[in-house]
């Protein structure tokens, strides 16, 4: 994946802010994209905030770069779902909330975590240049800042990342095993 | 392996791997797995996609909570999309055969309320649930956490769920405890000093004198605030108190199901010698009342002291200074005597019947102040019952207040309860995001006695001033 990014160097962005609650009460996965980071995009009035990144036209594109502890709080996957929604496949941060880190990736959205200094390096190459490029490789593990060069690379679990090049699923595996958790079952005191 | 001394993490942990996936998670039976209307709809959804069942309907339990009114529960729920996510809970229950506690139901209430008091939570088990909140159950000794809506759906069709093992924690706090200080403050105390973000990656597992004597009711508020240090879970190892709780619930075991059970929870502690990758330790003398004054449970403290600057603190300075905005304040501003708009009582953190006998401990003798709106929401009916039954509803009614019915409440105002922008809350629940408790609030964190003392004087006050 290949795409100039959206920054928004905060820390400690809760899914709160990614989806407020009030904005939860679908019983459908719709329109969550509309809603993403309500509050921080709109006035009350419904009116976009100028000075909010994703009302600035400069800024585009399918990842999205956050300040460390990116999606505390909430285990809510609708925040995960309001990000895919909105057309971002990455997100990139020094440091993910647990609960969203698996949400995430559940739901095809690439969590890339990379060091404090690397994440620094992208927030000035995209404050040179609004449609600097980042170059997100999964099967390499690796990100590059396109302009620059400057490249690292990050973790994720083999299987996980076999399912995401695969589109496997995690429940289709769980299926398959489901005479071993019987088995199981029968055998637990609770 | 046997030999090798182990955590009580690693030994319920263990016993739950179904497989272990190389390079990647472990496979993770579920003994006991909440819903309720918010997170489980396309969970459902999912499941009739791909055209399979529920594999164990009797180990799901379903309660109705986070989007319910408090105030007349006997009518029709007004908001469309409310009634739609509460009737979609009722008929997928019914529809797989779940136990289903709805609004109304004598058992309806918080889902982490209602697990415990009705024996469904027991030492040694693993429990999910779609809320960050389920660490709540670690309390007893169980490994608890929350999930996304795509693991419901896992939990739902395998019972197991995929996770990789967390590094594991220990946080020891021992010493003696000052008048005031309640287990809302030393949860609080400790993510002051840790973070909002310094367990991620673990799970936690909560020792030393100060949880040995505290209360069930205690321990599941320092185990419910765990995720708001980033933790994926707190535990507290099982022992008498936790046994005398659970002895005689409704689905606790009976007879000699309960000793072989009991024989069991006894072997639940982690080993002499066992290996944490981090241990902390605090002073209980350290701590007194807790208050928040920003938009993250970490920035926390002392009710006496004043708001830092974030250069002492380490973090980054836009985004303390974005938070300090929001809230209203300076840095190095003192809280008490800030004139207060609301007081919330309630939640999973602090809405079990301790949390209102100390909430009345204050208020008793006491008038609600004129420019407070207080919000007093019982975890369950069970808890409401309590309630009236101890005569605390005497002395809030004498003083003023109104009770509610059970419900998650302002605590995440998914429902009418939402705090008005700009306005100060003293609320007891988890979080003071941006918002969480309604477009623009101002959420001040606290324990059930600082909440009552702003809620008796109108301002925030320390608590010790009257007791």
């Amino acid at each position: 994946m290949k795409s100039s990014a959206v920054p928004l160097p905060i820390e400690n962005v809760d899914t709160d802010q990614i989806i407020p609650a009030r904005f939860l009460k679908a019983t459908e996965r719709k329109g969550f994209g509309d809603n993403l980071f309500r509050d921080w995009r709109y006035n009350p009035d419904n009116t976009p905030k100028k000075d909010f990144v994703l009302n600035n036209p400069i800024y585009s594109g399918k990842i999205l770069v956050g300040g460390k502890n990116f999606g505390s709080g909430s285990s809510r996957e609708h925040a995960a779902w309001a990000i895919y929604d909105y057309g971002f496949r990455c997100v990139v941060s020094s440091f993910f909330a647990d609960i969203f880190k698996g949400n995430s990736l559940n739901v095809g959205i690439l969590p890339v975590q990379v060091s404090p200094m690397f994440l620094d390096s992208i927030f000035k190459a995209i404050e040179k240049d609004p449609k600097t490029e980042l170059e997100v490789n999964l099967p390499d593990q690796t990100i590059t800042i396109v302009a620059t060069g400057e490249k690292e690379s990050f973790g994720i679990n083999s299987y996980k990342k076999h399912n995401m090049t695969n589109g496997f699923d995690d429940i289709d595996y769980l299926q398959a095993m489901s005479a071993d958790i019987k088995g199981y079952a029968a055998a637990s005191p609770y | 392996m046997s030999n090798t001394p182990r955590t009580l993490f690693d030994k319920v942990w263990d016993a739950h791997v179904v497989r272990q996936i190389e390079d990647g998670p472990s496979i993770l039976f579920i003994d006991r797995h909440f819903i309720h209307e918010v997170t489980s709809p396309v969970a459902f959804l999912g499941l009739q996609q791909r055209g399979i069942g529920v594999m164990f309907p009797d180990r799901t339990f379903a309660t109705a909570d986070h989007n319910t009114p408090t105030i007349n529960q006997h009518l029709p729920v007004q908001d469309p999309f409310s009634a739609n996510q509460l009737k979609a809970l009722e008929t997928n229950s019914s529809k797989y055969g779940i136990s289903h506690w709805g609004l109304g139901n004598p058992k309806n209430g918080i889902v982490h309320v209602v697990g415990p008091e009705n024996g469904i939570t027991l030492p040694g088990m693993t429990i999910v649930c779609g809320d960050s909140h389920t660490s709540t159950h670690g309390a007893f000794g169980a490994i608890a956490f929350g999930i996304g809506t795509s693991e419901v759906e896992m939990v739902l069709a395998s019972q197991c769920i995929m996770q990789p093992k967390a590094k594991k924690m220990r946080i020891a706090v021992d010493g003696k405890i000052g008048k005031g200080v309640t287990p809302k403050d030393v949860i609080l105390y400790i993510i002051a000093k840790i973070s909002a973000s310094g367990a991620t990656g673990y799970f936690v597992e909560y020792a030393g004198s100060v949880f040995e004597n505290m209360s069930m009711e205690g321990r599941m508020t320092v185990c419910n605030m765990s995720i708001e240090m980033g933790a994926r879970g707190g535990m507290i190892a099982p022992d008498e108190t936790t046994f005398n709780y659970i002895n005689g619930r409704e689905k606790a075991p009976k007879g000699a199901d309960w000793d072989k059970a009991l024989a069991y929870w006894k072997t639940l502690k982690t080993d002499e010698g066992a290996s944490f990758d981090v241990e902390l330790k605090y002073d209980a003398a350290d701590i007194e009342p807790m208050i928040t004054y920003g938009t993250n449970p970490g920035m926390g403290m002392g009710i006496s002291n004043k708001i830092p600057v974030a250069e002492a603190l380490g973090g980054g300075q836009a985004s303390f200074e974005k938070s300090l905005q929001y809230m209203g304040f300076q840095k190095e501003d003192s809280l008490i005597g800030k004139k207060v708009d609301y007081v919330f009582i309630g939640s999973c953190t602090n809405g079990r019947i301790e949390d209102f006998r100390a909430f009345a401990s204050i208020v008793k003798g006491r008038k609600k102040a004129d420019n407070v709106t207080a919000w007093i929401v019982p975890g369950s009916h069970i808890v409401e019952q309590q309630i009236k039954e101890e005569g605390i509803l005497d002395i809030l009614t004498e003083a003023g207040f109104q009770l509610r019915q059970p419900g998650c409440s302002a605590c995440l105002a998914m429902n009418d309860d939402k705090i008005p922008a700009g306005k100060y809350a003293v609320s007891t629940s988890n979080r003071n995001f941006e918002g969480r408790q309604g477009p623009g609030s101002r959420t001040l964190l606290a324990s059930p006695l600082v909440a009552a003392a702003a809620a008796v004087t109108g301002v925030v006050t320390d608590p010790r001033d009257l007791m």
